[in-house]
């Protein structure tokens, strides 16, 4: 980011940052309801937007805002929400209608322990897997996780841009620890981090399809009022939006929700590593844990023991093919995470053979820290 | 051009013609006859085309909009009119018009709806009051008097029925009116009043779903549903000169309550206009 003598720095929480990369983005549409540790982000818009012409609303509940949050995209206004996971199981079934419809639109998911209200003021990683199948059917989903402040707003403007380019809900998965902890970043300045829009279309009206399936799969998508008339429904539709019972057009239409996005999975992936190419055993991590991890890595690599360090920022799509070339070389891949075991899963799936799948899992509301994961290197390399 | 339509035209003007038909909706049903009642206000307010927005949750009530040429949207069962505030937030300058049933908006989206009126915000909702659940067939809705029968209450029903309009204005509304299937040019009257108002209006349009209540009550076909509704209904007005006893079984109709109050959309501009002079952060 920007090192220009009048770039502002800023001593701030992960949330706050959510909130400023939502106003660099072009976000001007926030629907939310109250829920720790994801508050500050509604409460950071509620102040914001209406000095850029955006507008706040506190729903009444959270299937509420999602509703909300995907009529104003529709209407044509980058849209977000923020919540942790009570409310992101409450907006499962908007989210849903929002990969059907196509519809962009940013859902920080502040993570904290759970089932059910869980501990609304401790850390967790237990939505992993409700990011990837929160809501029924099939879909495919976009998932990005900072493991900082400056990430916060970073990957808060990706969120968007990925969102906006393929049309799709994307969520921030967050966590109490990444929200609540406060760095000192540099804001960029306008035009420093690229912003997308979503494409608009430029045909006459009368050819104008909501829906179209175009060579990149992505459909220019016009907002109500532009005078492009459309329909829109959470029914499986053909091209022009309107439902469809026919078998080749229900087909055509789920297989474009997978591969407008799988096929540009590697535009998709990042993923951070350090020190893989020797590694004998990787560490695997994201988020809040793999900020642990990679001093675990470095304690190891003082004691001569070859570790790597594999962090997905992405998580979903999974980085298959990305991590399975760094883990080529290790005999050992540890998984640690704040939750019982979600994505080591992922992991088992692909860990190349020879390669010995190994999980460190703490869900008792703390972080891992160091010196533990530096330990169970220790124990299992 | 809206207004100018002849007025045998106008149903075909609005109209989807070329793609959706023939609707799926049983013959006779009542929700033809609103959806009919929506374009002629439109047309007579001269609203354009590309200015509406008609949003819908899940039923039968609410597969109105596909068949109408404006700015469409078919959302999720009771979250019509969630989504009809984030239209309306975005667009301001939209007419926001929201098309549900009596299950929708008063069983699962009992809580948007009752929040909607308390906001005031300028979203005319058209709730179809057909007494039960048409389109998953027949179950009881928050709609269903009570001792009525449905496919969920074989013995009749035990539970109380919601009077929505009550409901709107004690949860804020400043427009609310009852009309029927029957009152064919009340209702276009009662639409265009809530189309006109500036604030969260309801209109209560008392429908037959004869393929369901009908025949499980037996109350007959579409035809003696309606006959039902010319002799209930009571006109407001007239009401208010006659005895209790007179105005036993009958019900309401007309504008129910109509008051003027800040409206949300105009209230957030205020703040918009006074925070976007000063000096950003
Ligand atoms: C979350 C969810 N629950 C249940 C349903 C099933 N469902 C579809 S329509 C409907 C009731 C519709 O009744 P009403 O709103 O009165 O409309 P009508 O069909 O009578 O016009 C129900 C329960 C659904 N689609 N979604
Ligand atoms: S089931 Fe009832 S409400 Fe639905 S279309 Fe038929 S008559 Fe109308």
């Amino acid at each position: 980011m920007s090192n220009n003598k009048n770039s502002v720095r800023k001593l701030i929480q992960g949330n706050e940052a959510c909130a400023l990369a939502a106003i660099y983005s072009g976000c001007r549409f926030f629907g939310g309801y109250p829920i720790t540790p994801s508050t500050e982000i509604a409460e950071g818009l509620a102040r914001m937007l209406p000095k850029y012409g955006g507008r706040f609303i506190q729903m009444e509940d959270e299937i509420g805002s999602m509703a909300a949050v995907v009529g104003a995209s529709i209407a044509g206004v980058k849209s977000m929400t923020a919540t942790s996971g009570p409310g992101y199981s409450l907006m499962q079934e908007n989210i849903g209608y929002a990969y059907m419809t196509e519809t962009p639109c940013v859902i920080v998911n502040v993570q904290r322990g759970g089932p059910s209200t869980g501990l609304p003021t401790k850390v967790s990683q237990s939505d992993t897997m409700q990011a990837r199948w929160g809501t029924h059917g099939d879909y495919t989903a976009i998932a990005v996780a900072p493991a900082s402040v400056r990430e916060c707003f970073e990957q808060t403007v990706k969120a968007f841009n990925f969102a906006e380019r393929f049309r799709t809900p994307v969520t921030i998965l967050t966590d109490e620890v990444i929200g609540h902890m406060r760095e000192t970043i540099v804001l960029p300045e306008e035009g420093e981090l690229e912003v997308i829009d979503r494409e608009r279309p430029d045909v006459p009206t009368e050819w104008y399809h909501h829906f179209e399936i175009t060579p990149s799969l992505i459909s220019p998508m016009a907002g109500y009022g532009d005078g492009y008339r459309f329909h829109v429904t959470g029914l499986t539709h053909d091209q022009e939006g309107f439902p469809t019972a026919k078998p080749v057009e229900i087909q055509q239409k789920l297989d474009k929700l997978r591969n407008k996005i799988m096929r540009f999975a590697d535009e998709l992936v990042q993923l951070e590593t350090e020190m893989t190419e020797d590694a004998r055993i990787c560490v695997i991590a994201y988020g809040i844990a793999a900020r642990a991890a990679r001093q675990a890595v470095h304690m190891a690599r003082e004691k001569r023991i070859h570790a790597g360090l594999i962090r997905p920022i992405t998580i979903w799509p999974f980085p298959d093919e990305q991590i399975r070339e760094h883990l080529s070389h290790a005999r050992k891949v540890l998984v640690a995470e704040l939750n019982m075991g979600q994505l080591v899963n992922e992991i088992r799936r692909i860990a190349p053979r020879g390669c010995k799948v190994e999980q460190l899992n703490r869900y008792d509301g703390e972080v891992l820290n160091p010196v533990e994961i530096f330990k169970k290197i220790l124990e299992v390399k | 051009m809206p207004g100018t339509v002849q007025a045998s035209d106008v149903i075909h003007h609005y109209l989807r013609v070329k793609k959706n038909f023939p609707n799926v909706w049983c013959p006779g049903c009542g929700i033809g006859i609103v959806m009919g009642s929506i374009i002629r206000a439109i047309n007579k307010l001269e609203y354009r085309k590309n200015n509406i927005a008609i949003v819908s949750g899940i039923g039968c009530s609410s597969r109105l909009p596909v068949y109408c040429d404006f700015n469409t949207l078919h959302t999720t069962h009771g979250r019509a009119i969630g989504f009809a505030t984030g239209v309306k937030l975005a667009r301001p300058n939209l007419k926001v018009i929201v098309v549900t049933g009596d299950g929708d908006a008063m069983a699962i989206g009992g809580n948007h709806f009752i929040h909607a009126c308390r906001r005031n915000i300028d979203i005319t909702t058209i709730m179809i009051n057909n007494q039960i659940y048409g389109m998953t067939g027949g179950q009881c809705s928050p709609a269903t008097p009570s001792k009525s029968f449905a496919t969920t209450a074989p013995y009749g029903n035990v539970e109380n029925n919601f009077d929505a309009a009550a409901l709107a204005k004690g949860a804020g509304a400043t427009y609310v009116a009852r009309g029927t299937v029957y009152h064919v040019q009340q209702l276009d009257k009662l639409i265009i009043g809530a189309l006109e108002k500036k604030g969260f209006s309801l209109i209560e349009a008392v429908s037959n779903c004869h393929t369901y209540y009908g025949r499980m009550n037996k109350e007959g076909d579409a035809v003696a549903m309606l006959k039902w509704m010319k002799s209930h209904a009571m006109p407001i007005k007239a009401a208010k000169s006659l005895p209790p006893e007179k105005l036993e079984g009958k019900f309401l109709t007309g504008v129910l309550w109509d008051i003027e109050k800040p409206e949300f959309c105009d209230e957030y501009e205020k703040i918009i206009q006074r925070f976007q002079k000063e000096e950003r952060d």
